[in-house]
Formats: C-alpha cells, structure tokens, sequence
C-alpha cells in the first residue's frame, strides 16, 4: 500500500472516530445505512463512495423537501443480529426516517423482518436474494438492485442463443448460489426445453477446491458452463480451469463475472469470451451514466465498481421517494415508494408497486483481455423490467399483499 | 484410471499448504499447550508478504526466495507476538492464552486491511511453472507438482529436526513430560519462542506457497482455520506424522467427495473427524496426555459460599436499576440491555461447565443457534403459537446437549473441546445445507414474539426476568450438592469416584443443563430480533462466549455475567469507529495481560491487595 | 467363624506376559489390622486396585463379606462398604476442608443429583464429628490446597470414614509424612479399628510403622505372597530377609518400633 493511501486512511480514521460527537446540521433528514464496511470492505467502501457523491449533488442543490440528506453509517460486522440492534438505534434513537444497505443477503432479510414488524421503511440497496421481495417480502421493504432471478434469467436468454446442449453448473453451496442455479435451469429450460443439466458442482463458499472442481466438471464434458462463483473462489476457478484446459471450445456463462470487484483482481489472467452480467463503466461514452463515471472519477480519483452506482442509486432513489413523498412520515414515504420513477445512471427505473422490486437492469457482455486487464465487450444494457416473472407468477410467489 | 490417478495427485498437491500451516499448529500446541486460533492470521501475512515480495524480487530466484522470505519474516511476527503476548500469559490458567490469540487475529485483520487494501490480491505464477504436463492423458497443473514435491522435503527437514538435533530432543521432551525440560537445563522461555517461531514461520510458508494457486485475501485466516484444526485433531495433536497423513486424508477425501458428492462440500471433513475421534479418541498419532487432564493448571479456585446479605444487596439494586430502565432511559437502551442480558445468559451457561465442570467446550453455539433454530423451526413449518415453541427452545437444546455430551464426554481436554466444534460444526452444516427446511443461510425469518409481548418494554421485561432468573438458577445450582459433586469431579475424579460419584453422569447433566441454559438465551434472542441464521450456529459464536468467560475469570463465579456485560458494552461502543477490530483486539490483548486471572479475579486481588476484601490464604 | 470381611482367592493379574499379581490369596478378619507389604514393584497398588475396582482381575475373585465383588466398578464396590485413601493424595483443592468431607457425606447419602438445598448446609455436625476423630476440626474453614501434606492425609481418612465403611483400604497411608505424624496417624487408625470394628488392610514402606500397629502381616514379591504371620514371624522368615536384603536399617529399629 503506497504512503499517501495510508495516511488517507488513518486520516479517515481519525475523522471517523470524532463523527458521532460531531454537531449535526439540525434539520438534515437522516436517513440509516447498515452496512459490512469491514468484513466486505472490497464492495462497501465503492458503495459507500458512490452515497457520498449522491449526497452532495442533491445537498448542493438544495436537499429535499427544503431540508439537507444526511446518512448515519453504521458497521453490523457482518452480523444479522447486531444489524437489528443497530436498526432498532437508528431508528429510535438518532432519530432516521428510515433503513437501508447491505449487501450479504441474510442481514437484508434480517433488517426486512425488522421492517416488517415496526413498520420502519426499509430499501435493500445490494442483497439479491429473490426471497427479499417475494417470499419473504413485506409491506416496508423495498429492493434497488436487479434480484438473482433477473439476473440469471439475462444469462439464460444468452446461453439460449448459443445452442449448447449439455450444461454443467458451479455455484457456491449456500442460498445465493442455489437461487441463482435455480432460476438459470427455469430460464432456460423454459427457452430452450431440449437443454441438459450434467453436472452441478457446490464448492463451499470461499474454500473451494478447485482443481477438484475442474475435474468434476470435466469429467461431465458440458458443452456448457454456467459459473455463479465469486472473489477468491472465482480466482482459483479461473486459473485451474484455464491451465486444465476446461473452458477449450466451451461456451461459459458467469454470474455477476464482469462487475469490476471480481473481473479486476483477475487482471490479466481474465477469462476471455465468458458471457457474463457485470458493469463496463470503461465502455459508457454517453448519457448520464457517463456523467455519472466523470462525477466519480472526479470525485475520487478512482473508478466506479458496480458497488459505486448502487450507492449512487441508493441515495437517488431515497431523495426522490421523499420528494414524492413530501414528508418524512412513514406511511406517505411507503406510499410514495410504490411506483416510484427515478431517473438514474442506468435510465429511468420503476419500483414496481406489485412487489417493491425496482426494475434496475444489468449489463451483459463477453469479456476479454485488453492491456491486460479483463474488460467487457459487446454489452448492452437489459432492462429488469424485461425478466421478471408475469404478475400472476408474482402474487404467487409472494404471499404478502398490501 | 488417469482420472483417479490425476484426482490422487491433486488431492497430494492441496494436502501440501494444509500441512505446513497444520503442522506449525501441532508443534505449538504440542510444546506450548497454547490452541493457537490465530494460526490462520499467520498464514494470511504469509500470503500477503509473499506477494509484496515477489513484485519486488524479479524471476525465479526472486519468487522462491520470496516463498522463503515471507516464512521467515512471519516467524519474526510470531516471534513478537509470542514474546509480547503470550509470553506474560504462560501462568495463566488453562486454554486462557486462546483468548489472547484471538486478540491477535483482530489486530491483522484490520493491519493487513490497512497496508494491503480491501481487494483481493491474485497470486503471482511460479516462472516457469505455468500451464500443466500430462499424465496418462489428464492435464495436472506443474506447479502442482512442485508442491507434491516440495512438501515431502519440508516434511523430511521437519522430521530431521524433529529426530536427529538437540533442539528436536528438546522439543519432542517438552511436548511429552514440561518439567523434563526445565530439569534438562533449558530455557523453558527461549525454548517455547523458538518453537514459536518455527510454528509461525511454517504457517507463512504455507500462505506464501499457495499464492500461485490462489492469492491473498482477507478472508483467508478465518476459512482456513477450521480445516487445519480438523487436521491437528485427526493426526492427533503435537504428532508431525498424523499432521501429514490427515492432511493428504482429509485432501484426496475431499477431491473425491467433489466429484461423487458435490454436495458434500461442507460437511465431508467434520463427519470424518467424528469418526476417527469416536474410533481414536486421540487422532491417529495422538498419546493420551492433554492438557488437563492433572486438574486444573495453575492455582485452584477459591472456595466460595452462597451470596451474603451484603452482596444479595447489591445484586439486589443492580436488578431493580435494570428493571426501572424504562422509567429513565431510551427505548434502545431497553434494545440495549436486552441483547447484553440474553448474552450473559449464555456465557453464564458456557461457564456453569467450563468454570464448575472444567469442561472446555469449543461449540457451546451449537446450543444457543440450536434453541433459537427449535423456535423458528416450530413457528415456520408447525404454526406453532409463540409461547410454546418459546419453551421447547431451551428442551430442544438440553436434549441436543445430552446426547452430544454423551459421545464427547468419552474424551478429555483439548481432545473434548475440540469434539464439540465437531458437532457443532457437523449441526451448523446440516442447518445451512438443509434449505428446505431451514432457509440454509437465508435463515428463517418472520419470527416475532405474541401479540402480549410485541412492545420493546415488555419483551425487555420477559428477557430480564429469564435471563437473570436462569442467571441465578445456575448459580443456585453452583451451590447445591450437584454443583459441588460437579466441582469434585473437576478437582478429582478419582477420589469422586472412589465416593461413589458418577462423575460422567454428573458432567452429562452440567453439559445438558448448560446447554439447556443456552438454548433459553437462544430462545430469547430468536424473538428478540425476529429471525435466526446460521451465524448464531457458528464457531465465532462459539468463542464469543469462550473470549467473555475468560475474560470475566474463569475462576470466579460471577466472571461470566460480568465478561458478558463488560464484553458486550465495550463492543457496542468500539464498533461505532472504523478500526474497532484493531481497538477490540488491542484491548482484549491488554485485559489479558493485566488481568490474567479474568476481570473479576483481577479486581478481587487488587482489592485483596488494597485492603478492601479480606485476603484468602496464599496458595502458591 | 463368620465370613472374613475381605477375601481374596487365587488373584491375579497379568500385563501382558508380566504377572504383576499371581495367584494371591488371603483373608482380612474382621476388625483385623492387616498389612502389606513388599518391595517396590511387588505388585501392591495393583493388588489394591483389583480390590477397589480400578482394575479387573486376569482371574481370580474377591469377596466382601461373602459376597463376589470381582471386577464391579469401584462405585459399586464404595456402595457396599469399601472405603479407600490413595497413596498420592485425592483431595477437592477448590473446597475447604469441611466441605471435602461434606461431598463425601452427601454421596454417602445419595443427595448428589440435588440442585435445591444449600450443600454447604448439610451434614455440618457430622463433617465436623468426623473432622474431629482425625484431629483437623481446628482446620475444617480452611481451603484445602494450602493444607500441609500430613493433614491432607488426615483429610483423606476423614473422607474415607464418611461412608462408614466395613472395610478400609489404605495405600500408603503415612508416604511422606515426617516420623512423629506418621505414628500418630497410625495410631488414629488403630483406634478407628478398636473403636469402630473397621477392617483395615494397608499398604506400607515403612517397616517400623507395619510392625508397630499391624496384627497380620503379608508380604508380596514379584507378584506372589512370600510370607504371611504376625509381626515376629514375618521378621525371622529367612525369605522375608532375603527380599529386603541390604535394607536393614528397615529392620534395625526393632527396639523402637516396640516402645511406641
């Protein structure tokens, strides 16, 4: 770690150490953020970057309804249950309008269960778990990111498109992992009827075996792969599986591959041709998601990640349900969420009244090396409005209405 | 026929980095009896080093001089730890330097987040290693074979060492019969931070040489760790052999449970470490001679009486200061206070074994996520009214517990403790793999008290009367004929027995009421925060109870309440900065040091000092 | 005759090819003061723990009062009147004095499994009785891990007594104690015999203890018994002085052994 960087962060620290003694501005809207900014460090530090941005456009133009934003970060450790307690002080105690973040799933539902129960109003920024807005969905919780469903329904619509027989699936053993197998068998089966699953192969979560893995998958000569690993494990994988030759004349599909967090530290060692959902910031040249990328860059001297934009969309949406909203009342802000249209770096998107979920797309694109980094090339933007069940299958799968 | 042989060779090749990093942690405890958690901490650096290194040092020479850089200068750390951290703490009674290790693990985390950055770092190639060989057919990774020649070397120096110098005869002297050595003359000190040292070093060696395979990632410490603690326990603690062996076992298993059991990935390495315990109590290698197993290391506890008036009273005004808590302070304080108070409960049940019972328990989160996951589990798929999957929470665990204490009670020490985070990991698997019925990892969620207790007063209420209820339950037991049966058995099971106490059926009923005592704060904490999940099941759950009861003193009776209180506070205060996991890890190290016989019995000498209490009789 | 208290018929115990106890066998009258003895390695302590029950017999019985108690656990074996002390001393070190005998009295009386009453209540009286009978009342508050090695013996014995047995077994009773407690310690228990009608079968090194106090004596070597009689046949036999040649000081004290 280079110097300045070092004294940035103790820097940080020190001012992070004197903010809850600091006077706040008296009127701000205060709005909670529960996040792991420690044990998930990697992806909470863009997302709590991106927040930032966002706050001071909207401050510098005036706030919302009259008053300034302001976020009262906390850390949960990772923990559901420590994210409770801190819900329930945010809340009761400093006095916030209402919850967001997170990105492990688990601590998602842990805070949407609270939400529930209290009535506070509650909008899960990062966890994709499908759970969140259907089966466990409730009347206070909301959902920005585009869900695990979506997501692997646009890699199944691509995978559909190569004509590959014989799938073998990689996802890691725990319930993101077998959502996101789930909804990528019902996509594709649905597409495709004649596809076959040979193989699915559950590495546990950050402690996979991969040259075990390799042999596995090998062994059940797909035609395709579709690999929901992520960070270290997705390293490993890539390396083994590239030395053993096993994506040779393969098609690959990779869920969330391409989102800078995990293609960057592959540097130049990035699978090349894998199909895969992610965020190429390096390849927007116009519109506002390139305003947003210049805003960021300037901002902070580095580049966005796919975390950076959420936060950024996070606090979009929060100043522009309040807006609606015109109070800060729970009800009025819970009323204003349904339907909610807010204009973001990805477009317009749409909270959908049906199951709070928004209609936040995801790129999707093949990846390849150029100067030895791993990029991705031929994307275009999906729409989550375009994946996501009928509204019949909806209300099925979620019980609650309101 | 090339499958099977290129799937034996990959399992060699991983068995190589769990070796050194597994073998490091057998010699320590072997010498030492320290249970080193933050072993895995040490092969992180040797991974993060490593990688420094090799962006410094150009070619081949320079990558593999960096292998061996980063395990000397890991070896240097421990050095410090050992001689800064552990050394103050060798007197302190049993196990008590595990806590001052995890004080450790939390210090490199939040060091190796600030000089590295929070991205994970891809391992550099070996030069001249890229790409595979074939072998029948089937491409093997080269690097792969080096490591599958490397280790067999690094195994042979370690067994030279180990056989044929002066330091080895010391070595395997201390790790058989501790007085030996100081009558041969040594520096027990010098000794002990030497073996340290080589401990440290071989976990760094093992990081450093895994990078090709890998990188270097913050989470490395953590998801290594309980691997090489299956290893250290299968080969049989302290034995260099059984550290080999278990690790190409537990390696070539696990490649062949990925290709015929995929889903087998999380559980495969506990279940074989239950049955090799259950058929070799001992590890494969191991000797029958733990820790423990001469009573208690250090002085004894004092002898204690119920509460006097003075005392009743003031326990007396703390409760009644809690219970006006709504009167005066903020509805979160109540939020507060619950979760301090449903903690205590369990570290207070956590100690009623480890304290009375001298039974170190590494899994005692089995019991509280057991009970927690009883009461989801009744109100998800039974409909169960609040109230009564409330009460079988604590039944469901203390019948969990009696039957998991039946198996591990065949066993004593280090070797029982590490048996019950068998188990409990065994049921955390089972938990987080069973989706359909218990949400795997997404948890059950939705489960919140009835319609009478909603209100955060009220619960406050119902979770203080339980808690401090249970709290006093188990101290009145502490002071009963079985309380002191169970202490008997803990001073001396052989004069117990020749009285005609059944000390295991004693130690079965403190484990089954301890667990009972966990599976109600288990209970408590479900309907506290609405939904439970595999988190509550974990080993770090586990040694949240293990770190305040220490903390607190192991030998007091009070010291798991106070720990537990003093723990959580501290922790709900610290978190609210950015490097809480560097101040938490500072002040734990710093309690330990100062206060090696727990927070209570540190203020108790002090006062004994001071005057304030009467002396007890000198017992050294 | 009414049943011997303890009998022994053809006990043995092999380790192995090693016979560690061949084919022993002996009675313990009641109210008897038997000793025995033997040199390191004869195969005492593990005689004594075939008799508790820590070790089961390679054949052979015992028998209590007429009845088989062979290769019961020694549970069982206290229950049916069988008290015993160890030659290392087992104490409870967290507890005071009084309550080492208290836990005793409380298995005595099967109250083990309570959780209800206050245990440091309970059989006081009777602790304290029996802490007198071994001279330790003045001691009873005190915490037992900083007792001197002789009152720890002494405890011992108070513990043993607490479940008033029939039959006492004594390892080494007097192993590290200074020469004037260990008369004094043997006398206590020659007096529990007088008083009580306990039968006492103990363990010794020291020679002028055995031959002050014991009525009997046995003598094992290499695992068999050599000699058996009173005091003054077991000191002529030519074979008894064979075994413990080159220890005469043991026997050179004859004079003083028999004015105490």
């Amino acid at each position: 770690m280079k110097r300045k960087t070092f004294l940035k962060s103790l820097a940080g620290a020190a001012a992070l150490a004197l903010a809850p003694m600091a006077v706040l501005a008296q009127d701000a809207i205060k709005i909670g953020e529960i996040n792991h900014y420690k044990r998930m460090a990697a992806f909470a530090e863009p997302y709590k970057k991106g927040i930032e941005l966002a706050l001071e456009e909207i401050n510098a133009a005036g706030g919302v309804i009259g008053r300034p934003l302001e976020f009262i970060f906390r850390d949960d450790q990772g923990k559901p249950g420590e994210a409770i307690k801190i819900a329930e002080e945010l809340m009761t105690r400093d006095g916030t309008v209402m919850l967001t973040g997170t990105i492990l799933s688990n601590v998602g539902l842990a805070i949407s269960s609270l939400a529930g129960e209290k009535g506070y109003v509650y909008l899960a920024s990062e966890p994709l778990a499908d759970s969140i807005t259907w089966a466990s969905g409730n009347a206070y919780t909301f959902r920005l990111r585009s869900s695990t469903y979506m997501q692997a329904a646009m890699l199944a619509e691509e995978a559909a498109k190569t004509g590959a027989k014989r799938y073998a699936t990689i996802a890691p053993n725990y319930a993101y992992g077998k959502d996101a197998v789930a909804a990528f068998k019902e996509n594709l089966l649905r597409l495709q009827p004649d596809a076959e699953f040979v193989t699915e192969q559950w590495p546990a979560l950050f402690k996979i075996d991969a040259g075990a893995e390799v042999q596995a998958l090998e062994r059940a000569k797909p035609d395709a792969i579709y690999n929901v690993t992520f960070g270290p494990d997705l390293a490993k994988l890539v390396r083994e599986g590239t030395d053993r030759g096993l994506f040779d004349g393969r098609t690959v599909l990779g869920l969330l591959s391409g989102e800078p967090e995990y293609l960057d530290p592959l540097g130049d060692e990035a699978p090349e041709g894998w199909i895969v959902t992610g965020y190429p910031w390096y390849g927007i040249t116009d519109g506002p998601g390139k305003t947003f990328v210049d805003a960021y860059q300037a901002r902070w001297d580095d580049y966005p990640r796919l975390g950076s934009i959420v936060g950024y969309m996070t606090a979009q949406s929060i100043a522009a349900v309040l807006t609606k909203a015109g109070s800060t009342e729970t009800d009025a802000i819970r009323a204003a969420f349904k339907g909610l249209e807010v204009d973001t770096p990805m477009g317009r998107i749409t909270y959908r009244a049906i199951d709070h979920q928004s209609t936040m797309g995801a790129y999707v694109g093949r990846t390849a090396v150029v100067d030895g980094k791993g990029i991705m090339v031929d994307w275009s933007y999906k729409d989550g409005a375009n994946y996501l069940p009928s509204d019949e299958e909806v209300r099925k799968l979620r019980p609650v209405t309101d | 026929m090339g499958l099977f042989i290129a799937q034996v060779l990959t399992g060699l090749a991983n068995a190589g980095a769990l070796f050194m990093v597994a073998s490091g942690l057998s010699l320590i405890f072997g010498v030492t009896r320290i249970v080193n958690f933050a072993h895995g901490s040490f092969y992180m650096l040797g991974a993060y080093i490593g990688y420094t290194l090799m962006q410094v040092l150009p070619g081949a020479v320079g990558f593999w001089g960096a292998i061996l850089l980063a395990g000397l200068a890991v070896g240097v750390l421990g050095v410090l730890v050992e001689v800064l951290v552990l050394r103050p703490v060798y007197r302190a009674p049993e196990l008590f330097q595990l806590v001052a290790t995890f004080g450790v693990i939390l210090v490199i985390q939040d060091l190796a987040l600030l000089i590295w950055g929070p991205e994970d770092l891809l391992g550099p190639r070996a030069p001249g290693l890229r790409g595979v060989v074939r072998i029948m057919g089937e491409p093997i990774p080269k690097y792969d074979i080096a490591l599958l020649v490397i280790t067999p070397f690094v195994a042979l120096g370690l067994w030279y060492l180990i056989t044929k110098t002066r330091v080895g005869v010391l070595v395997r002297a201390a790790t058989q019969d501790r007085e030996m050595v100081g009558a041969l003359g040594v520096n027990q000190a010098w000794l002990f931070t030497g073996v340290f040292a080589l401990g440290t070093a071989l976990a760094g060696l093992g990081g450093a040489l895994q990078l090709p395979k890998g990188g270097a990632d913050l989470m490395m410490d953590f998801n290594i760790l309980t691997a090489v603690f299956v290893v250290v326990v299968i080969g049989g603690m302290g034995s260099l052999p059984g550290a080999y062996l278990a690790a190409v076992i537990i390696s070539v298993l696990n490649v062949f449970g990925v290709t015929y059991l995929p889903q087998s990935t999380l559980v495969l390495m506990f279940v074989v470490m239950v049955l090799v315990l259950m058929i070799r109590p001992y590890g494969l290698f191991g000797r029958e001679e733990v820790a423990g197993e001469h009573g208690q290391v250090g002085e004894p506890e004092r002898p204690f009486k119920p509460a006097g008036l003075q005392v009743r009273l003031l326990v007396g005004a703390g409760v009644a200061t809690l219970a006006a808590m709504p009167l005066y302070a903020s509805t979160f304080s109540q939020v507060l206070a619950t979760d301090i108070l449903i903690f205590c409960l369990f570290a207070a049940s956590l100690h009623f074994m480890l304290g009375l019972g001298g039974l170190v328990s590494f899994g005692h989160a089995a019991f509280f996520g057991g009970g927690a996951y009883v009461a989801a589990l009744m109100v998800t798929h039974a409909d169960s009214p609040m109230e009564l999957a409330f009460i079988l929470a604590p039944i469901g665990a203390g019948l969990a517990a009696l039957i998991i204490g039946w198996v591990c009670l065949r066993l004593t020490g280090v070797y029982f403790a590490m048996l019950t985070l068998a188990f409990a990991q065994l049921i955390w698997s089972l938990v987080f793999q069973w989706g359909d019925v218990t949400g795997g990892d997404d948890g059950l969620v939705g489960i919140w008290p009835a319609e009478w207790l909603k209100e955060t007063t009220v619960f406050f209420y119902f979770a203080l009367t339980l808690s401090v209820g249970g709290i006093i339950a188990l101290r009145h037991v502490a002071h009963s004929p079985f309380g002191y049966a169970l202490r008997a058995a803990r001073d001396s099971a052989r004069q117990a027995e020749a009285t005609g106490i059944n000390t295991k059926r004693v130690q079965l009923l403190a484990f089954g009421l301890a667990g009972t005592m966990a599976g109600l704060a288990g209970g408590l904490f479900v309907f506290s925060k609405g939904s439970v999940f595999p988190n509550e099941l974990e080993i770090a759950r586990s040694f949240d109870a293990l770190i305040v009861v220490f903390l607190g003193g192991v030998k007091t009776l009070a010291g798991g309440v106070a720990g537990g209180a003093f723990f959580k506070g501290v922790e709900d205060i610290l978190v609210r900065f950015e490097y809480w996991r560097l101040a938490l890890g500072l002040l734990i190290i710093v309690v330990v040091i100062l206060a090696p016989d727990g927070i209570v019995g540190s203020l108790r000498k002090a006062a004994e000092r001071v005057g304030l209490l009467k002396r007890g009789e000198d017992t050294t | 005759m009414t049943n011997p208290a303890l009998e022994t018929k053809g006990l043995t115990k092999a380790f192995g090819g090693l016979m560690a106890v061949d084919n022993v066998s002996f009675a313990l009258a009641q109210g008897e003061l038997l000793a025995l003895i033997g040199p390191n390695g004869a195969g005492k302590s593990t005689c004594f723990n075939m008799l508790m029950g820590q070790l089961r017999p390679t054949r052979g019985s015992v028998h209590l009062n007429g009845a088989d108690i062979t290769g019961l656990s020694p549970r069982r074996i206290w229950r049916m009147g069988v008290g015993r002390t160890f030659q290392i001393t087992a104490t409870y070190a967290s507890m005071t004095v009084i309550e080492n005998v208290q836990m005793a009295l409380l298995s005595h009386h099967g109250q083990v499994f309570r959780i209800f009453p206050h245990a440091h209540k309970m059989h006081r009286d009777r602790a304290m009785a029996l802490l007198e009978m071994v001279g330790m009342a003045a001691q009873a508050e005190r915490h037992c891990a900083v007792l001197a090695y002789g009152d720890l013996k002494r405890l011992e014995l108070a513990i043993a007594l607490a479940h008033e047995p029939s039959v006492l077994l004594m390892d080494e009773p007097t192993a590290g104690m200074a020469p004037r407690e260990r008369i004094a310690l043997m006398q206590l228990t020659a007096d529990i015999v007088r008083d009580k009608g306990v039968s006492v079968l103990f363990t010794e090194h020291d020679m002028d203890v055995v031959f002050a106090h014991a009525h009997r004596i046995m003598v094992l070597n290499r695992g068999q018994l050599i000699a058996e009689g009173n005091v003054a046949q077991v000191r002529e036999d030519p074979r008894v002085q064979e075994v413990y040649l080159g220890g005469g000081t043991v026997f050179a004290s004859e004079g003083a052994a028999e004015n105490a």
